[in-house]
């Protein structure tokens, strides 16, 4: 547990309790930006460069994109005239403190069945792409079949609009 | 084919570039402060105030009749006129003005002192590198320093200069022609009434003691 | 002796890293590194402002400045003054740590982008794995900044232009990516000392630069128009279109901020076109196998400053295209054709050795720009413009 990995576990931390602590809405989408760059920044110091890479470019280049998007082009840049901490929060917290639980013995499990001492095996690009066209190759084209559903579902409803016109 | 329009328009452009390196007619900046556009003949920013020969205040064309002051739009120009009168350059005793200021923060250069001005003494001048930092004084132009010679005057307007010129000499050859005649008119006058007194004095005896009446008036 | 002057930053940094403990110059080594990038490349930004401003005014017949310097080249030093002396104005109403934060978000992530850019042999800050995909990820950050300046001004001109360039670059950033994509099938790795030593090779004198394949030439082309896109040059300067947003997403930025900014755009059009350099003009390597007696540094800066030269000229030649012409063009022929590009790119390799490949690869992507441009150019509507709002 080096001091590196501290400093990162608490900025994406920290990232995501200002996300759902900030008034603002559109500084809560740039909380969990950072919060994104935190977790590639944990991929990165575990050697994971193409997982770390590809985490910000998708995360915080497209995904974060498309959360501002959506801000900006509803109402929701004005302030929320409520409080932020809603009435049944005492139900969200405990439904939270399960899914942690459940997680962090998920996770501490599977720390204990793996030996401890054994070297990180150095995955390169072209490891993870041999895998993906040798081993995982159905699960890529399934993924590949879902975008593409999403992209002509996206084309159609936004065709959609253009019907009523004169 | 997608693009051609862009590569012929890059090429273009490549002329542009290297020809305006090398043929001095593309390039038509005018580097002021080291030079200057040639001003047209007919352009105008400030009025000034004529004078002729050397001396500045004995030369001076106006005579303060105050038109162009009546005249002026935004009434930028005062006069004094003088109590005493000089002669002008036709040698016709004229006021002539003691205090003449243009203010040329207020002047909108409409020219309409210059074409109601009857003695030619009022005309536009181009300069217009006229900024200071006097931001009480500096712009309130008095008689001195808006006195220019006819010789600057031809510089800066040459064919409005000369047909002023030409004016004015046949004015001036014309006023002398006609105080010419006016004379000659006069002198024949006196001396034909001369002569007539003579001969009538002539004619009449002549007693030496006896008190003559005057003859003809004298005149 | 040309050895000597190829490598003569590494033996420098070697020979200052020595008098250190050596548990301490693997670090002494990076920081003397990123001490060269933080010296060379803002040096280059100053000339290139100099030298676009002169260079458009040549084209444009008229004389660029001219009165600060022997022909104007330190005009970059006044410029400086005067943005460092500025006043710094805020809105009232303006988000303020989100405002200060803009410009620094862009500089870092532009800054971060040279890192892996094999400016020479051996000459690279960090010599990555996945090197490519670190560029373009620190690329994608830029979008980020882009946003957060326009949306934290209060200013609905800035808003506009935030989204727009937002828009924009999420559009180009395919074709951008797809293109160097084919790039890395042939090589087989996202390492770019890798990519440039595949280019390094010459039969008899000519290089084996990819440009010159023709699915390297339908990629470049492509990564050029992307390029383009994605550093917000003219033709596609909409976002910072200075006739109609004023500054656009930097409107209300002043002083060293908006020079910031400037920086960060400048920095991204040379990191840009360093990777294009990279990726399909050989690199280092020199153009013909007589002249490789040259430094490769050499090479590599001229072919950069090449590209810098390639911007201005467009440039002062194009107009503005409109936002929607410019969707338009990205979604429909830009990305279609460079999916092509890929396709011929992999016939390519699965062809082997010979003359067959090249008259294949050639036709299909001659045709194929042609018909599709046709289409492009034939699509030109009169129909009512329909309007779509959020709803």
């Amino acid at each position: 547990m080096s001091p590196v990995f501290y400093f990162l576990a608490a900025l994406t931390v920290a990232g995501g309790l200002a996300a759902v602590l900030l008034r603002n809405l559109v500084h809560c989408a740039l909380a969990v930006t950072v919060s994104f760059a935190g977790l590639a920044l944990l991929f990165l110091s575990l050697d994971a460069q193409f997982a770390g890479f590809a985490q910000i470019l998708i995360y915080i280049g497209a995904v974060a994109i498309l959360v501002v998007f959506a801000i900006l082009l509803t109402r929701g840049a004005e302030l929320p005239g409520g409080a932020i901490f809603s009435r049944t929060w005492i139900a969200g917290l405990v439904i939270a403190a399960g899914v942690f639980a459940l997680l962090g013995w998920a996770v501490i499990e599977s720390a204990r069945a793996l030996p401890t001492y054994a070297a990180a095996p150095t995955v390169s690009v072209h490891d993870i792409g041999l895998a993906l066209v040798g081993r995982y190759v159905l699960p890529l084209e399934i993924v590949a079949l879902l975008l593409t559903s999403a992209t002509i579902g996206a084309v159609i409803v936004a065709m959609h609009e253009k019907e009523p016109s004169r | 084919m997608l693009g051609e329009g862009i590569l012929k328009g890059m090429l273009e452009t490549a002329k542009n570039f290297a020809g305006s390196y090398v043929s001095k007619e593309r390039m038509v900046t005018v580097e002021y402060p080291e030079e200057r556009a040639p001003l047209p003949e007919a352009s105008r920013n400030f009025p000034f105030l004529v004078y002729d020969g050397k001396d500045w205040e004995a030369g001076l064309r106006c005579v303060a009749c105050q038109i162009c002051e009546k005249e002026c739009p935004p009434k930028c120009i005062y006069i004094d006129k003088s109590a005493d009168k000089k002669p002008d350059a036709v040698g016709k005793p004229q006021f002539y003005p003691t205090r003449f200021d243009i203010d040329i923060s207020v002047c909108m250069s409409c020219q309409i002192c210059v074409e109601v001005c009857p003695f030619e003494a009022i005309k536009m001048d181009k300069e217009f590198e006229l900024a200071t930092d006097d931001r009480f004084g500096g712009l309130l132009l008095d008689r001195q320093q808006l006195a220019r010679s006819n010789e600057y005057y031809h510089q800066i307007h040459p064919v409005e200069a000369a047909e002023v010129d030409t004016r004015l000499a046949e004015e001036r050859a014309a006023a002398e022609a006609k105080a010419k005649a006016a004379a000659e008119a006069a002198a024949a006058k006196a001396a034909a009434a001369k002569a007539a007194a003579e001969a009538k004095g002539a004619a009449e005896p002549k007693p030496a003691d006896k008190p003559k009446p005057p003859a003809g008036g004298g005149a | 002796m040309a050895r000597t002057l190829d490598q003569i930053f590494i033996l420098f940094k070697d020979w200052i890293v020595s008098f250190l403990p050596s548990s301490l110059q693997p670090v002494a080594g990076v920081i003397l590194g990123v001490i060269g990038i933080l010296a060379v490349f803002p040096t280059l930004f100053a000339l290139t402002t100099v030298f676009e401003r002169k260079g458009l005014a040549r084209m444009q017949n008229r004389l660029g400045p001219n009165r600060v310097g022997p022909f104007g080249f330190l005009q970059p030093i006044a410029d400086g003054i005067k943005a460092l002396t500025k006043e710094d104005v805020v809105p009232f109403s303006a988000d303020n740590f989100v405002h200060f934060l803009a410009p620094l978000v862009l500089v870092v992530a532009v800054f971060m982008g040279f890192a892996i850019l094999p400016v020479g042999r051996n000459m690279q800050l960090v010599d990555m794995d996945a090197g490519l995909l670190f560029f373009f990820a620190m690329g994608a950050s830029t979008e980020i900044s882009i946003f957060m300046a326009g949306w934290s001004s209060r200013n609905k001109y800035s808003l506009l232009g935030a989204m727009r360039a937002v828009a924009q670059m999420i559009s180009y950033e395919i074709p951008l990516l797809l293109s160097s994509i084919a790039v890395v099938m042939i090589t087989g790795s996202l390492s770019l000392p890798k990519i440039v030593a595949a280019q390094a090779g010459y039969t008899g004198i000519w290089p084996h630069w990819y440009v010159f394949t023709p699915w390297g030439f339908g990629a470049f082309l492509m990564f050029a128009v992307a390029a383009m896109a994605e550093t917000n040059r003219t033709p596609f300067d909409l976002p910072e279109g200075e006739s109609e947003l004023v500054a656009g997403y930097f409107t209300e930025y002043s002083g060293f901020k908006f020079a910031l900014f400037f920086l960060g755009e400048y920095l991204g059009m040379f990191s840009i076109s360093g990777i294009a350099v990279t990726l399909f003009l050989g690199g280092w390597a020199a153009p013909f196998s007589f002249l490789t007696w040259v430094p490769s540094w050499i090479w590599f800066f001229a072919k950069v400053m090449t590209a810098i030269f390639v911007f201005i000229w467009v440039r002062g030649t194009l107009p503005r295209v409109r936002q929607d012409q410019l969707m338009n063009f990205a979604w429909k022929f830009v990305l279609p054709y460079t999916l092509l590009v890929l396709f011929v790119t992999a016939l390519w390799r699965f062809m082997g050795e010979g003359w067959e490949r090249w008259v294949v690869c050639s036709a299909i992507l001659i045709v194929a720009y042609v018909i599709m441009g046709r289409l492009q150019m034939s699509r030109r509507k009169f129909a009512p413009r329909s309007y779509r709002y959020a709803e």
